[in-house]
């Protein structure tokens, strides 16, 4: 097979760049506002009734906006193996945590309505808060601690190795800069589930929600943009000193890495990446601001807002994706974490394949199911969850 | 055996794929069953169908979501808890899961709910056709998993990398058409049919034996024991297949199934029953069927199939063989790639054989000093458990049988005795619903432990893929997925007893009036 020599290497590795992105913020756009919904559900559901409205606003999608996550474990691995083995295993107990929640949520939508007990279905609400607060918060830690470096090392054979203690290693990870921006995380996820809430509510729900997304959204900017100025003042960044090969072996100790100057020096070689930042803090209060009359475009302003704040981390860090803060020369790169040219190229025509598909069928999941979800459809539904 | 970090590694992969593979074969047949039910609801209009298909659409999807949630877990634990294996293969084993996602679980998991939510929405067409990707979605993430565990099996298509110090994709055709995951995944949907019907059969003879739904209870026995008779037949002639292929593939399996220490002149026989001995390297006690296992094994008289200890010798020339291409590749990393001709072409010639040089080191730090009696034991090494396959094989294969015989006697009496099912057999079908289940988790046993001591065979070995954590982060995670599991796995029998109590509920009347106009052309009497 020679089809693959059609795209260079070089090519493919920043197309599939793109791609972590796209599944990245596809993730938080779709099922971040299932676990918006989900961590608020408690506190803009007072009745057993309200609360069910809010839980049946995502009831019918949640399963497919899911997919989003579990296709990233599937093309990080299939894309970028390195990245896919040091950060699963290296963030151990982290995903641990991150596992756990997420098994409580599917669950937790599907049986909560199996009987008719309080003591139940308030079990089942807290189960769900928790399944969503907890991913928002620890992808947002995880964010925080790839920008300050994880420390972990390769060893030749490219065996990924985390000296230390395994409590210290959780309590390392959850360091003021990481948790900080685990806040960003869990404030953006919570105003995007806001949004949805008041899109598809009425009433006491609604009202409720845009109080919290109001909060959660001015949180969010305040948040990403203090974000920004820690990361001038106080986070060292990574550069080469002996530059990868961008078409050379996927091998990250072939080229050679040191901490030095800052992740902002990349705003003064590659100014439009600004753009980014930009978006972020325009979609953001967008959605806020939206919120009031326009419910509809707030929830798209928000996805804007998801996009520009993602966004940002990857384009700040590029060609970086994980760097090592314990032997910065074992740092993943763009250039050097990435798989095979023909995986790669595979991988492309499949997702050229598969995504549009996905994106269409999705879109009229979406179409047959639009409106506004009332007290009465959930109790006339008998599937309704 | 001595639990240290691959140990409790292995026990953790274990466990949490076993669980996931409780929900697994039930949505994989009763997807299809579903869809066929409402399939003719919609030709005949009729609401008893579509009554049947809101009853077992009910216990799916009870059971369904407890396959997603612990199926998050199964996409995620290769790196955490296997990095190295991830990185050293990810470039093959990575694509057929990532693939998985993008064809089969968006398409399964984007349509379930909306049939759950559908039913008012859409039109009886429309909703029919949601049901029908839900099952095909599903089935396919099984074509898709299964091609990359059929790679585990027989790594086909790939190469190893000096550079990269990893397996590397070469023939994308070969993974996809690999005949271990063609054969392995009809075996296992198959499996997943035989599932949902002795499940749909068991808990409709329990309506049938306490006089509940009659109506609804023999249709649904007539459409699950046909459904899974076809499956049954399917399941044990591509274990067969499975079995064949084997032969060429994984020899070391096939003789371990067979407790078969010696090379046995062709055709081999097979061992009905024996004690295995895994220190005195013999079967004890065998009951041999003469030329059976020759027959199934390599389908002809002449064909010699190697025993256990024939295998071992030729692990033992593999792993000198492995130790040569080791040396050269110490060489070209030394040197970054700058190596005479002779080096580079000693790596070559031997590469194949690399992963069993790799057995050395969990004995010596450096493989290259191994001594012959190292060399021996890491040889033997190569043997899996011979007892525990041998016994969970022909348990497995009992027990397919005996659900073909089920299925055989229900599909008869559905059809040639006027559905008249004595007590006997409805009591059997209720007893026996966990079957399936038992079998399904054992054949994995069998394909998964048969494959050690390798996660990939003949590459990489087991010891050498898991991640290096603590043994404390394993317990941890170990006794936290075990705890949870259990207690959602004790919540869903719960309520899938309390649903299946309860009964269909549902378009009652819309069945009532059905029946109650067309009930004086159905009570005619046949003259």
């Amino acid at each position: 097979m020679i089809l693959h020599e059609l795209l260079n290497y070089e090519i493919l590795r920043v197309i599939w760049w793109v791609l972590l992105g796209v599944l990245l913020i596809g993730l938080a756009a779709t099922d971040g506002f299932d676990m918006g919904v989900a961590a608020l559900l408690p506190f803009v559901g007072k009745s057993d009734a309200e609360r069910r409205v809010v839980i049946n606003t995502v009831g019918p999608v949640w399963e497919g906006n899911q997919v989003w996550l579990i296709l990233g474990g599937g093309a990080i691995f299939a894309a970028w193996p390195p990245l896919y083995a040091v950060s699963f295993s290296g963030f151990y107990l982290a995903m641990f945590l991150v596992l756990a929640a997420l098994i409580l949520r599917p669950v937790g939508f599907k049986y909560r309505n199996k009987r008719e007990s309080h003591v139940w279905r308030t079990r089942w609400d807290w189960a769900l808060m928790i399944g969503g607060a907890v991913p928002a918060l620890i992808f947002g830690v995880a964010v925080g601690n790839v920008l300050q470096g994880v420390p972990f090392s390769l060893e030749d054979s490219l065996l990924p190795i985390y000296p230390g203690n395994f409590v210290m290693k959780l309590l390392g990870l959850l360091n003021p800069f990481a948790l900080f921006v685990g806040v960003v995380s869990l404030s953006m996820h919570l105003s995007h589930g806001a949004s949805w809430l008041v899109l598809k509510t009425e009433g006491a729900v609604q009202a409720r929600a845009r109080r919290f997304g109001t909060y959660a959204g001015l949180v969010a900017i305040l948040t990403f943009a203090l974000a920004g100025a820690w990361l001038a003042f106080g986070v060292e960044g990574y550069r080469f000193v002996t530059a990868p090969d961008p078409a050379g072996p996927s091998n990250p100790l072939l080229s050679e890495v040191v901490r030095g100057g800052s992740w902002l020096d990349a705003y003064a070689t590659r100014p439009w990446i600004a753009i980014a930042p930009i978006m972020g803090v325009v979609g953001m209060a967008a959605q806020v601001l939206l919120m009031r009359a326009w419910s509809g475009w707030s929830v798209v302003a928000g996805k804007v807002g998801i996009f520009g704040i993602i966004s940002t981390v990857g384009l700040t860090m590029f060609p970086f994706i994980l760097p090592s803060s314990l032997n910065p020369t074992a740092s993943l790169t763009v250039w050097d974490s990435s798989s095979s040219h023909m995986t790669l190229f595979i991988m492309l025509v499949c997702t050229i394949i598969f995504l549009p598909m996905i994106l269409a069928y999705t879109a009229w999941v979406y179409k047959v199911l639009w409106g506004k979800v009332t007290q009465e459809d959930v109790s006339s539904n008998p599937n309704a969850y | 055996m001595e639990f240290g970090l691959v140990e409790l590694s292995r026990l953790q992969f274990a466990a949490t794929a076993m669980y996931h593979f409780l929900f697994v074969p039930l949505t994989l047949g009763l997807s299809i069953m579903l869809a066929t039910m409402e399939t003719v609801y919609v030709m005949t209009r009729r609401p008893i169908w579509r009554q049947m298909t809101k009853f077992w659409g009910t216990l799916f999807g009870i059971n369904f979501v407890l396959g997603v949630s612990t199926g998050i877990t199964m996409e995620f634990q290769f790196g955490m808890n296997w990095s190295y294996y991830s990185n050293y293969v990810g470039d093959i084993f990575g694509a057929p899961l990532a693939i998985e996602g993008l064809m089969a679980f968006f398409l399964e998991a984007t349509f379930v709910g909306l049939w759950f939510f559908g039913w008012e929405k859409l039109r009886p067409r429309a909703h029919m056709f949601v049901g029908w990707c839900v099952a095909i979605g599903s089935n396919f993430s099984a074509l898709w998993i299964l091609i990359a565990n059929g790679w585990m099996q027989n790594p086909v298509g790939a190469e190893f990398n000096p550079m990269t110090m990893r397996m590397e994709l070469v023939d994308f055709y070969a993974v996809l058409f690999n005949p271990v995951a063609q054969a392995k995944f009809v075996h296992t949907v198959s499996a997943g049919y035989v599932t949902a019907a002795i499940f749909v059969v068991g808990v409709s003879s329990w309506y049938l034996l306490r006089g509940r739904h009659i109506d609804l209870a023999r249709r649904s026995v007539a459409v699950a024991s046909a459904f899974g008779l076809a499956a049954s037949l399917s399941v044990i002639v591509l274990g067969d297949e499975s079995g064949y292929e084997a032969t060429h593939n994984q020899k070391m399996k096939l003789a371990a199934i067979e407790g078969m220490w010696e090379t046995e002149e062709a055709p081999a026989s097979f061992n009905l029953f024996g004690i295995p001995d895994q220190e005195a390297r013999e079967t004890k006690y065998a009951i041999k069927i003469p030329w059976a296992m020759g027959m199934i094994g390599t389908r002809s008289l002449t064909e010699e199939m190697p025993g256990i200890k024939e295998l071992v010798e030729g692990s033992e020339q593999r792993i000198r063989n492995g130790l040569i291409a080791y040396d050269a590749l110490m060489d070209i990393r030394a040197n970054k790639g700058d190596v005479t001709p002779e080096v580079t072409a000693a790596f070559e010639d031997h590469s194949d054989d690399l992963g069993y040089a790799m057995l050395l080191s969990s004995m010596v730090e450096d493989p290259m000093t191994a001594t012959d009696e190292q060399i021996e034991a890491a040889a033997w090494k190569t043997v899996p458990g011979v007892a525990p396959m041998f016994w969970t094989f022909r348990l497995m294969v009992g027990f397919g049988f005996f659900m073909l015989g089920m299925l055989t006697y229900m599909f008869w009496v559905t059809n040639f005795r006027g559905g008249n099912y004595p007590k006997l057999a409805l009591k059997t079908a209720v007893f026996i619903i966990p079957m399936p289940w038992l079998a399904a988790e054992m054949g994995w046993f069998v394909a998964e432990f048969g494959r050690q001591p390798w996660t990939v065979d003949g590459l990489l070995p087991t010891a050498l893929s898991a991640s290096h954590l603590s043994v404390w982060d394993l317990a941890v995670t170990l006794g936290g997925f075990v705890a949870l599991y259990t207690t959602l796995l004790i919540i869903e029998m719960k309520l899938m007893l309390a649903a299946i109590r309860k009964g269909p509920v549902q378009d009652v009347e819309a069945v009532a009036a059905w029946n109650a106009k067309h009930a004086p052309v159905a009570a005619q009497p046949a003259e």
